[in-house]
Formats: structure tokens, sequence, C-alpha cells
């Protein structure tokens, strides 16, 4: 097997047949779930816990549904940050979850690397929901995975990543993913928005949502927070709309077979417009969320296999 | 109170370096301070001798930047414990940081710390004053009072002095007193909420960042401020390049501007901190290549006028988190020459300036009798090996805090022996 990590912390470092086997693994899961059928033996007796320092109820659901699925015991603890105030630390957790001898667990932090912390105390094989403003790998497999059923490959697309890429861990992990499979990465957004020295990471970066746009085979929105105006990062929601909201007339700049994607949950006419967001000649957000149930099967399939090999 | 000063010791056959002095031959300790020292000495009746084949003996350390655990945060360090690990550094001399709890912006604290250091019988602590109270860094604290009790300079700690307004008031009514203003600089605007340098390794580990320019921001804006004022500006733990070019070209200037450098800044750059390692986790934070080439050779052409440890003691506690929310701040008394040799053994500084920023240069930023050899001044002494090698493990470094930056690190250098006013209180 390609895949050798204990756990997925990041994309980050992953080789490409470790990816292909993640997304071939993935699709067909795909072809079960649509199949109407389970796999409930894959998992039987072992113990999934989601830890969620963050609320997020999509990604928690779609790893819950993966779980199940493949027949393991899945728990959901949510850890408010008022628990975490009262001085509970992340290890005092980790100590916890040992305890309760967990095989496969799942985090989602607002810190970056708080997932690779608990990796090093913890047993189970430690899976990143996200962190902070560091990696969502699981985003960025069920990512790819939606781009290589439509276009048949992934290799050689040019995909155009727009907006917050800043505070974004969805950008990270893609842009992460997609240069190491050999595509055309650029990042687009207000230069308030845009991490320092992102081209070093492989990618080209435009202000001109136009120019970014030229030629694109993908065009990835992310989701801008209201806290970002708040804080001064951008004048207001009207403004950034204007110059790098997705509306028909920007995608246009995109070929005309262009998808456009989103994770969700999107900011209709901040960052995106409706009638781009809904169209089914376009639009593949939906798919995305389907894609991300077969994407954690295949990673908790695949992490409990190299648990085992350990024992 | 004058501890014993332990027996007539006699250094023979070694190498005796310090400022104005490079021979080798013989010292004589007695009644604690310095009788004599050349070439060859004759052996008084009952005096230990002390003979080491390549040993260098130089003056006592004199670090001149180290928070201690005291008063406030005694479950990170005692002043017990900082004693241990400064002996066994090499260090005699320490002058310690303002920022504890409560902040050193009382005479009477002052007074304390003092005592508390001869209480150690191995450690002369020499404290900072805060500039401002509480080192809030909103109105002055007491200076001339503070100076009276006898503090060695002004500081705020780790506390950049963000206001250019009370910088200004500080250097100037500083100056009345012909004392420093030591900075911390770092533009709190700029920083503030950073954990790690800004560029793409920050970007990679999704971490707030903090731009190089933040430090030379604000140091351009206080040699502006010295310039205006007449008063002496310090900059502590100087990290980036540009900041440096800023100070090189003020002292040509002739504008009364000083700085240092700590260990972690010539030695490691910003890879150290890798997949969240938070015992990297600085203030300033570890920078880019570049930078820390362009502080290694500010040691060698004078522009950084002495070495710190910019010591700063934390629990495990403070550091087993993410690590934005970690505390920053590494260990440095134990590592503080050896990581500074290192800087000799590649050839970047010769030896004799390497003791220099160590010893008598932060003694004579610091207004005190320190940091030398002569006849009659207190044997306050370091003999060390300088190419027996050993390796920096977190866990088993002197003292009670732990958090040093370099874990794993092998250093040639290795402290034989410490003596404190003729008395050995190390090795």
């Amino acid at each position: 097997m390609s895949y050798r990590q204990k756990h997925l912390l990041a994309i980050e470092g992953l080789e490409p047949p470790a990816i292909a086997h993640l997304l071939d693994l993935a699709e067909s899961y795909v072809l079960l779930n649509r199949s109407g059928r389970t796999q409930r033996d894959l998992l039987r007796g072992r113990t999934l816990i989601n830890l969620f320092f963050e609320d997020s109820t999509r990604t928690r659901t779609s790893f819950e549904l993966a779980g199940k699925r493949l027949g393991a015991d899945v728990i959901n603890m949510s850890v408010s940050t008022s628990s975490v105030n009262k001085g509970e630390t992340l290890l005092d957790t980790a100590w916890t979850l040992n305890a309760m001898h967990c095989d496969l667990l799942v985090v989602r932090h607002g810190e970056s690397g708080a997932p690779a912390l608990l990796a090093q105390k913890v047993d189970a094989a430690v899976i990143n929901a996200g962190d902070g403003t560091h990696e969502h790998p699981t985003q960025a497999l069920l990512d790819a995975l939606t781009i290589r059923r439509r276009k048949g490959r992934i290799e050689g697309l040019a995909v155009a990543i727009c907006g917050d890429v800043l505070h974004s861990r969805v950008a990270r992990s893609n842009i992460h993913l997609l240069t190491t499979l050999g595509c055309d990465v650029r990042v687009v957004g207000p230069a308030t928005l845009l991490p320092a020295e992102v081209e070093r990471l492989g990618v080209r970066a435009f202000h001109d949502m136009r120019a970014g746009l030229e030629g694109a085979d993908i065009v990835m929105m992310l989701r801008l927070q209201k806290e970002r105006m708040a804080r001064g990062l951008v004048p207001s929601a009207r403004e950034y709309f204007r110059f790098w909201g997705l509306d028909a007339e920007k995608l246009g700049y995109a070929k005309k077979d262009a998808l456009v994607m989103h994770p969700g949950p999107m900011n209709r006419g901040v960052e995106i417009d409706s009638e781009v967001a809904d169209d089914p000649a376009r639009s593949v957000i939906k798919e995305q969320v389907e894609m991300g149930v077969a994407v954690r099967m295949a990673v908790l399939d695949t992490l409990s296999r190299s648990g085992r090999n350990d024992a | 109170m004058t501890p014993d000063p332990g027996p007539d010791t006699l250094f023979t056959g070694v190498r005796l370096l310090a400022e104005g002095v490079d021979l080798v031959g013989d010292l004589l300790v007695q009644g604690g301070r310095i009788a004599d020292f050349g070439p060859s000495l004759g052996r008084p009746e009952g005096a230990v001798v002390v003979a080491e084949d390549g040993a260098v003996l130089c003056p006592g350390l004199v670090d001149m930047r180290a928070a201690l655990g005291e008063p406030g945060y005694e479950y990170r360090e005692t002043i017990a414990s900082a004693a241990e690990a400064a002996a066994a550094g090499g260090i005699t001399t320490l002058a310690a940081l303002p920022d504890s709890q409560p902040a050193i912006d009382d005479p009477a604290l002052v007074r304390l710390l003092r005592a508390r250091g001869e209480e150690t019988g191995s450690l002369t602590i020499v404290p900072y004053g805060a500039v401002t109270r509480g080192c809030r860094g909103e109105e002055l604290a007491e200076l001339g009072l503070l100076l009276e009790a006898g503090a060695a300079a002004f500081s705020d700690g780790t506390r950049a002095i963000g206001s250019a307004r009370l910088m200004r008031l500080a250097l100037s009514y500083a100056r009345g007193f012909g004392m420093r203003v030591i900075q911390h600089p770092e533009d709190p605007s700029l920083a503030g909420g950073g954990a790690a340098t800004e560029g793409d390794l920050a970007t990679r580990l999704g971490l707030p960042g903090i731009p190089a320019a933040a430090e030379a921001i604000l140091v351009a804006r206080d040699i502006r401020l010295a310039e205006l004022t007449g008063g002496s500006v310090h900059f502590a733990h100087v990290s980036t390049a540009e900041a440096l070019e800023l100070i090189r070209r003020a002292k040509a200037a002739g504008v009364a501007v000083t700085c240092d450098t700590a260990p972690p800044y010539f030695d490691l750059n910003e890879t150290a901190i890798g997949d969240f390692r938070t015992y990297a986790k600085l203030s300033p934070p570890l920078r880019k290549e570049a930078d820390r080439a362009a502080v290694a050779a500010a040691l060698a052409d004078g522009t950084i006028d002495a070495v710190a440890s910019d010591h700063q003691p934390r629990d495990a506690d403070d550091k087993r988190l993410p690590f934005a929310q970690a505390a920053p701040g590494g260990v440095g008394l134990a590592t503080l020459l050896g990581v500074t040799l290192a800087q000799v053994h590649n050839g970047t500084v010769p030896l004799p300036t390497a003791i220099a920023l160590l010893t008598a240069r932060p003694a004579a930023l610091l207004g005190i009798e320190a940091g030398r050899l002569a006849n009659g001044a207190p044997a306050d002494l370091c003999l060390f090996h300088p190419e027996r090698i050993w390796q920096v493990e977190a866990g088993e470094l002197p003292g009670k805090a732990q958090n040093t930056p370099f874990d794993g690190r092998a250093l040639e250098g290795v402290v034989l022996g410490t003596w404190k006013a003729g008395r050995r209180v190390f090795g």
C-alpha cells in the first residue's frame, strides 16, 4: 500500500502515489455508496471519536456517516472553548482519549498544529479535520476527487483559488495537493488576504480576478468571514463582491467548461453570486459534499489498516 | 554578606584571556581577589593548584539580559535554580529583566534582587529598573530612585515601548541621570498576535507572521529619538540584517546607540520551529537564514556590543500548547558560552572577540566593575575547554527550566569550573 503514515495531519509532504491511493479507494466508495450497500464489517469493533473544538456540522456529519458506513462505533465530542478556558489542556484531553482506547481520532481545532500536538500523545490514528489556518487535508482530497471525476484528470489543469487565502486551511491543503499533482495553480484576492511569500508554495498570485481566472479549468471560491472586515482587511462586503466576488461576468474569463467549487458554507452575495453557485452546468458544490463522505471512508479505511499492520 | 573566599588558588599553564590580556601562564587568587598573573608564578604555600591542558581562563561571564522566575513566576524558576544554571554556564554576573510580577518599578525591589543575588553566593544580580510603572508602557517609573537603589539601566523587559512620545520622554529623562534605555525592538502594532517570522514557512504552517520590518521600524524610530533627545538607546536581541544596518550607520554617525543579540539569533534560523516545535518559539521569532548570517557577521565587525543569553525560563505547561498559544522564550544560561564558541570554531569570530562580547563589553554597558582580569579585582572566573564536546539535552540541563531551543545540539566548549570572588561555585 502506498500510504505509509500513521496519521493524516497534512497534505504537505504526501507523495503522488499516496494521494492517488486515497483517491482510487475513495472512487470505489462512491460506487458503493451509490449502490446503497455498506461495508459494516470493515471497522466493526473499532472506535472513532470526532473531537471538535470548533463547530462544524457538515464536516463532523460527513466523518460520522463515513465511520458508520464502515461499521465503526462513532462518538462525537464537542469541546467548547469554555472548558478549555477552565484549564483542561489539549493534553489532558489526549490522556482521556487514550484511556477510552480510541482507534481513530478526527480532530477539528482553531489553532494551527493542534492535531500534530495531539498525535504525539495519543495512541489513535489522528485525522486532521481542519486546524487553524494550517490544513484541511480531507477537503483537498474531496476537491481533487470531484475534479478528477468531472475532468478525467488532474495533471495539467489550471486552477484558480480565490478569496481569503490568508486565513484558509482549505486553500493551503489544495495548493499542496494540486501543485504536487502538476496543476497550474493561481491564488486570487486582495493583497491583504494573500499570505506572505505564497508564490514560494509554487503558485502564481493575482490581485485582478479577471487576469487570475483567464483560461482556468477550475474556479475554487473561499469563504470570507465577516470578522475580516471588522479587522479592516477589506473595507466592506460590497467592495469585496465588486472586485473578488464570483459572478457570471468574471467567470466568463475562465474556460467555457470551467467548474465552480466552494468548500461551504457559502456567503451568497459576498464571495459568490447565487446565479453561479446554483448553475447546474458549472457548479459542483453539491457533488463536493457527496465526495466528502467517500474520501473520508477511504481515509478511515487506510489508516485503520496501517494501524493493524503496526500491531 | 561576604561569602567565605575559599582557599588561595593557583591556575597554572592556562590561556589567560580578557580585554588586554592574552597569554599562556599562571593566575593567583588570594583572599577572593586576583593577586597576580603572568607567564609563570611561584606556588604559594597551601594554594590549591588548578592545571588543565588546553584550557582558557577568562573573567566570569557577564550576562546582560536574563529573566528570573522571581518574583512572581517561581513555578518556572527560582533565583537559586537560575544561579545553579548560571554557574554551570560560567556566568558570575547577570542583569535581570524587570518585567516580573510585580515589575521591578520600585527601589525596594531593586534592593531585594541585589540582596537575593548575594545570598546565592555565586551570582551577582544587577537589576534593571522598569522604564514605566508595571512595565505597562503608560507612565514613567521613578527612574532616579531606581538608579539610587542600584538599577543598572532601564528596560520594560520583553515589552516594547510602543509609544514614540513615551520613548522620547524616557530617553530624555534617563539622559539626565547618564543612563541607557533598553528597548525590545519590535513594533507592537505590527507584531501583535504574531507567532513566527512572516514568510513562506509561517504561510505553510498557517501561523500569524511577524514581519522582519517590525524590528527595523522601531530601531529606525528610536535612533531618531536618540538623536532628538541626546539620550542613549540600547537595542536588545537584534535579529535582522535590516536593523543591524541601521545601527551600523547610526554608530558611524555618532549616535549613542548600542545593541546586543542572543545565541539563538546567530545559531538557529526559522526552520528550527519545524513542525510546530514550541521550544523554538522565541520573541523576537527566529528569522530567515540571511538574517542569521547577518547577525553572525555583526558579531565580528563590532556592530553588536554584547552577547546576552536572553534567558526566559518556561514551565512545560507554558510550552505544551498549540504553537500560537505557547509562551515564547528559551533558557540560555548553560549554553551561552558553548553556542557563542560555535562562531569561533566556524571561523566567523576570533576567540578574544567572543570573550569580550561575553565579559568586558556587557560590563561596560552596565557600568559595573566586572568582566576583566586585573590585579585586585574580585576573582570572578570561568575556566573552560574550548574544544571539548557535549550535547545539549532538554531535561538534563542544570537549573529548573528546561525549555532550550538547542535541544540535541552538539557544542564544542565545556565549562570546567566557575569561581565567584575566589570560591569555586561550579565544577
